[in-house]
């Protein structure tokens, strides 16, 4: 108990003490996210009508940023499994930023959710016991779960790992390795039951395909990596924390085969839409060319798949993905495509055309805009504490003292 | 028309074998779901022995004892009403699902709305909680032919509906069609011309009430389900407008609160139902409910009645003796998105 409190103590302490960069960056976020949260207030005041969306098109800006951290989440854990249970141990210190990661994305997607909400305030009445939980029929609920329990997985972990570490003791591999391997297999299950969310709609032939949960996993296994990559490239500038170039040769690996893996399966989504286009096509249509002379998702659409081509085309030749440089230029190269694929991209034309036809556009509104920010502020802020407490631990500055200072 | 003596079956069957499904899915073996005791809300648990209204009533007593204390400026009179509503309020949002309440408890609270709305405006509504009747499943029919699009529908439903006015939400859409083909998409639901046109036809599409509802399925609270004279209906107070269920109807059925809903004062319809036309709250769902606080009264609803053509034909179809039954029986009547196995209870026809 005297461990916790003091662990508490000394992880605030190092959170409030940093160089002027540090809390310049941490300034900034708050800043963005005291916007977000008068956005977010007019939000609850006036109703969800200071959006843009509309009866036509229900789902927008938060939820696709919800999917897209989905996915984030899941394949931040993926280095998970060759670290604690292959003993590759070249991946052993990135491992800890990548479950602080999966812990600031599920706070995000959290967020994102709520965020959507129409009545949050009635939120309780989703909580098994004294609400009523529409499980197993609502895929919602089942997401529910798998997030929340996601969530517990990750942050239990890692605390563990760390305040051994921190009294200066071993972690007891039969503690945490069971709990490794459930996230391992948790956080694929995240991801696919995200996207039966939408598979399971007959209503919205864009999402109701077999293909959904598949390029999900692919392309959040490639989008993950590549954050992971530029983070843990920053983390060793602006820290002592090193991490050899081995470990990041070894991600860009893992974000060249799903990146691979996605584009085929892009081209194959093309081909069955495009060869034989049918009305369930018309989504499709609307979000590679426009329908009716709407277009506003095109432009973004084929920016997402250059950089994807592109980025993957970099990744395959071996000599690049050797070279950090260009690996730090594929992987934000691909973070962005994935972005744009997998939120905008694929939520609102699922909407277009309604159900009976008609098109309507979508475009967020500035409050929407700050709120979403507002939420990836706090998820870098949250990542930010989490990250140099662990740092600092790992790096053994933070031990616990008997005699408490 | 085997789809109906289906579900005629289907509905038959259900008076005499004591456990069918009424919303596909739940119920089915062992998926946690209990319909005999509900016991899985806050009412069901925390009322009954405990009697949770007065449990209630005690903290909110307390609460108001505090900052009562607080601010001993307060008139006696004026206060008492302001504790009335407050409890009532308290009591309201700590409700239980409706669909699980017992009778005496949806008593309680369309008591406690009508209550509410008088000492907000100093003037009293009705809302209703009465059940679905015995042996009814309503259905519905519209003559093709018949329609000229005059949106009479439309209008009367807005206002039978207390629906808002400042976004001006209709439960119905009238698409028009060009003469030799039924294309959704190559038609139009936002005109302004006179009609009929010349070469054009028309349709009206709203909540089917589906036999096998989609949206019922993915809600996550189950704020949205299927009573047993069919009408699907929504509990207002229950919903936390996740919008889950307007993705999921492929018919375009449902409508959401982005704001809070406008009413003027005399328009309003004081004549209402918990699960019908009470006004609504800013950002929850809400739909066509075919009127279940007149139809439940033995009435048309007001789309039947506002149709100047007679387009529109209403029933119970498990009275043989009905005027949808007719229709049912004698024309060739046909639905939309059937593919979707959403069974909905709503036909067209033509003469």
């Amino acid at each position: 108990m005297k461990v916790l409190i003091q662990f508490v103590k000394d992880g605030l302490a190092t959170t409030l003490h940093g160089n002027r960069a540090y809390h310049v960056w941490m300034g900034l976020l708050t800043l963005v996210m005291l916007v977000g949260g008068y956005a977010y207030y007019i939000q609850v005041r006036d109703g969800l009508q200071v959006t843009n969306m509309s009866d036509r098109i229900s789902w927008g800006l938060y939820i696709s940023n919800f999917t897209f951290l989905v996915g984030v989440a899941a394949a931040a854990v993926m280095l998970v499994l060759p670290t604690y249970v292959l003993h590759k141990t070249d991946f052993k210190r990135a491992v800890l930023i990548g479950e602080g990661m999966a812990v600031s994305a599920l706070l995000m997607c959290l967020a994102f959710v709520v965020a959507d909400m129409g009545g949050p305030a009635n939120l309780w009445h989703m909580i098994p016991g004294i609400g009523v939980f529409n499980w197993p029929n609502s895929m919602l609920t089942w997401d529910v779960i798998v997030l929340n329990g996601y969530l517990l997985i990750n942050i239990t972990v890692p605390f563990y790992i760390l305040i051994r570490h921190y009294q200066g003791k071993e972690a007891k591999k039969s503690v945490y390795v069971p709990g490794v391997l459930i996230s391992v297999f948790w956080a694929v299950g995240i991801h696919l039951v995200t996207a039966f969310l939408y598979a399971g709609l007959v209503s919205r032939p864009f999402w109701n395909s077999a293909l959904l949960g598949p390029r999900f996993l692919a392309s959040a296994f490639a989008a993950g990596p590549a954050l992971m990559i530029l983070v843990l490239a920053s983390i060793r500038k602006f820290t002592n924390f090193s991490i050899d170039n081995g470990a990041l040769k070894k991600l860009a690996l893992i974000t060249t085969v799903a990146a691979q893996i996605n584009l085929i399966m892009l081209g194959s989504e093309l081909f069955k839409e495009f060869y034989a286009p049918t009305h369930h096509s018309l989504s499709a249509q609307y979000l590679f060319m426009g329908l009716d002379g709407k277009n506003a998702l095109v432009p973004w659409i084929w920016t997402a798949i250059s950089l994807n081509v592109l980025a993957t085309a970099v990744l395959t030749f071996n000599r690049l993905r050797n070279n950090m440089k260009w690996i730090g230029f594929s992987c934000f190269l691909l973070f962005v495509a994935v972005w744009i694929e997998k939120g905008m991209g694929l939520i609102v034309p699922g909407f277009i055309p309604g159900p009976w036809g008609k098109v309507m556009e979508y475009s967020p509104s500035w409050i929407e805009i700050a709120v979403t920010l507002g939420i990836w502020a706090m998820g870098c802020f949250i990542f930010t504490v989490l990250a140099k407490t662990a740092i600092k631990i790992e790096m053994g500055d933070l031990r616990f003292k008997k005699e408490s200072t | 028309m085997p789809d109906l003596i289906n579900l005629l079956k289907k509905r038959l069957g259900m008076e005499t074998e004591p456990e069918v499904p009424s919303d596909a899915g739940c119920g089915s073996g062992s998926c946690g779901c209990k319909p005999q005791a509900p016991k899985d809300s806050f009412d069901q648990v925390f009322d009954k022995k405990l009697s949770r209204r007065g449990a209630l009533k005690g903290i909110t007593a307390g609460l108001l004892a505090g900052t009562g204390l607080a601010q001993t400026s307060c008139s006696v009179s004026a206060s008492s009403e302001a504790l009335d509503e407050k409890q009532l309020k308290w009591d309201e949002y700590f409700k239980g699902n409706y669909k699980l309440m017992t009778d005496e408890e949806k008593k309680g609270t369309v008591e406690r709305l009508e209550r509410l709305y008088e000492l907000r405006n100093k003037d009293r509504i009705e809302v209703s909680s009465k059940n679905a009747a015995e042996n009814v499943l309503f259905g519905y029919a519209f003559n093709i032919s018949k329609c000229r699009g005059y949106m009479d529908c439309v209008n009367a439903c807005v206002e039978e509906n207390n629906q808002d006015r400042s976004s001006q939400m209709q439960y119905i859409r009238i698409h028009e069609h060009k003469n030799g083909q039924i294309n959704f998409e190559n038609s139009e639901d936002n005109f302004f011309h006179e009609v009929p046109a010349e070469g054009h036809f028309y349709m009206g599409t709203q909540c089917f009430h589906c036999e096998n509802p989609p949206c019922v399925e993915v809600c996550p609270v189950q704020a949205t389900w299927k009573e047993d004279d069919g009408i699907v209906v929504v509990d207002y107070d229950w919903c936390v407008g996740c919008r889950y269920c307007m993705a999921a109807c492929p018919y375009d059925g449902r409508r959401f609160n982005w704001g809070s809903p406008e009413i003027p004062r005399e328009e309003l319809n004081k004549k209402q139902h918990y699960l019908g036309n009470r006004p609504r709250k800013q950002g929850v769902m809400e739909k066509c409910t075919f009127c279940v606080q007149r139809t439940r009264d033995g009435k048309n609803p007001a789309c039947v009645e506002a149709c100047p053509t007679g387009a529109r034909i209403f029933g119970n179809i498990l009275d043989p003796e009905s005027d949808i039954r007719w229709v049912l029986e004698n024309k060739k009547v046909f639905r939309l998105k059937e593919d979707l196995g959403t069974e909905p209870k709503f036909w067209y026809f033509m003469d």
